[in-house]
């Protein structure tokens, strides 16, 4: 088994204001270093056996069609997870 | 005795059974899309039918459009959201079909109400996306919007530059574009309705909502189905002060796909 992280964040022209609003709620709890934070997401695609150039193109593609929208969004990593113990 | 009643015969507060001003608007067949969790879809179809025509009720997962001559994609919500708003839903079967017909010459005119509008973008009938309302609130108010083009299929009725209040009601309605689609869309003429008296959510240049290049595909955030019927409608009228949701502004967006469909 082998597991594909696929990062998405906002554009950085697209205004976050979800992140914005996490900053904002950052010195209230005492943490006043960040001047921003950006809010993304990130997917764990899993397969069976090797994740193999095939498999990364598929992931690719699933990245662009379904899991990221090109107009808000871009997708700033689609790689292999290091194998966990 | 109320009990005894068919649904057909239960009074309704519109009086559907006056005939509209012109019989042959029945004929016009408008088909209402429900997904999983959308929630406006029965005022769609009731909007279409005060309007005079004929709501024909679909479903996301048919295969076909039933013969229909116009689709409207309703407001509330949809499967898949959780993604982003409208991201699965336009991969349903009948999205294709959907996307097809507004496609093909004769450009089948569709229209797109707040979640239908996400669902719009999603399947790249219409530019841009939205997201987050800018305050992250939810907002629901009754909102007056500026016509901007009546040249469209929904829009016919309408005085360019008319003042009309409708509902506006979501959480994901800041509508944004990069530069050169907004430039695009400005060129175009294609804002078909733009936000008056403040920009509610921060959407990119005032817009509530857009058209395609040929008109026939509409796609907008607020609900005019929800401002049709007196006594259900919006607490203002573009047009001056109305009674108590007495608002009705929204009735002219369907009854212009009606009339542009007879055409």
């Amino acid at each position: 088994m082998a597991r594909i992280v696929v990062d998405v964040m906002p554009k950085p022209e697209i205004l976050d204001p979800q992140g914005k609003a996490i900053a904002n709620e950052l010195p209230r709890i005492g943490l006043s270093g960040f001047t921003e934070v950006r809010q993304g997401r990130r997917f764990e695609l899993t397969v069976e056996g090797e994740a193999d150039e095939q498999v990364l193109a598929q992931a690719r593609e699933a990245a662009e069609k379904l899991l990221s929208n090109p107009v808000i969004e871009d997708v700033v990593n689609v790689s292999v997870a290091p194998e966990e113990d | 005795m109320a009990q005894n009643l068919t649904a057909e015969q239960t009074p309704l507060v519109a009086d559907l059974s006056e005939p509209a001003t012109d019989s042959r608007l029945a004929d016009v067949r408008v088909g209402v899309v429900t997904f999983p969790g959308t929630l406006d879809d029965r005022d769609a179809a009731r909007a279409v039918e005060i309007a005079g025509g004929t709501a024909v009720p679909l479903w996301y997962a048919d295969k076909e459009l039933n013969g229909v001559d116009a689709v409207i994609l309703p407001g509330g919500f949809s499967y898949g959201d959780y993604l982003r708003a409208g991201a699965i839903a336009r991969f349903a079967p009948l999205m294709d079909r959907i996307v097809d017909a507004a496609n093909a010459r004769e450009g089948m005119p569709v229209l797109g109400i707040c979640n239908g509008f996400q669902v719009l973008t999603e399947a790249h009938l219409l530019p841009g996306s939205m997201i987050k309302n800018e305050q992250l609130k939810f907002i629901c108010r009754d909102q007056a919007l500026r016509v901007e083009n009546t040249d469209t299929a929904w829009t016919g009725r309408f005085e360019q530059g008319q003042t009309i209040v409708v509902p506006l009601k979501n959480q994901d309605g800041q509508y944004v574009a990069d530069q050169r689609t907004l430039d695009e869309l400005e060129a175009e003429h294609r804002v078909v309705f733009r936000y008056a008296d403040g920009n509610p959510n921060g959407s990119r240049n005032d817009i509530a909502g857009i058209t395609n290049a040929q008109g026939n595909v509409v796609g907008l955030m607020p609900h005019p189905e929800h401002a049709v019927e007196p006594g259900f409608g919006a607490d203002l009228s573009g047009s001056g002060r109305v009674q108590m949701r007495q608002g009705t502004d929204g009735l002219d967006v369907f009854v212009s796909a009606l009339e542009h469909l007879l055409r």
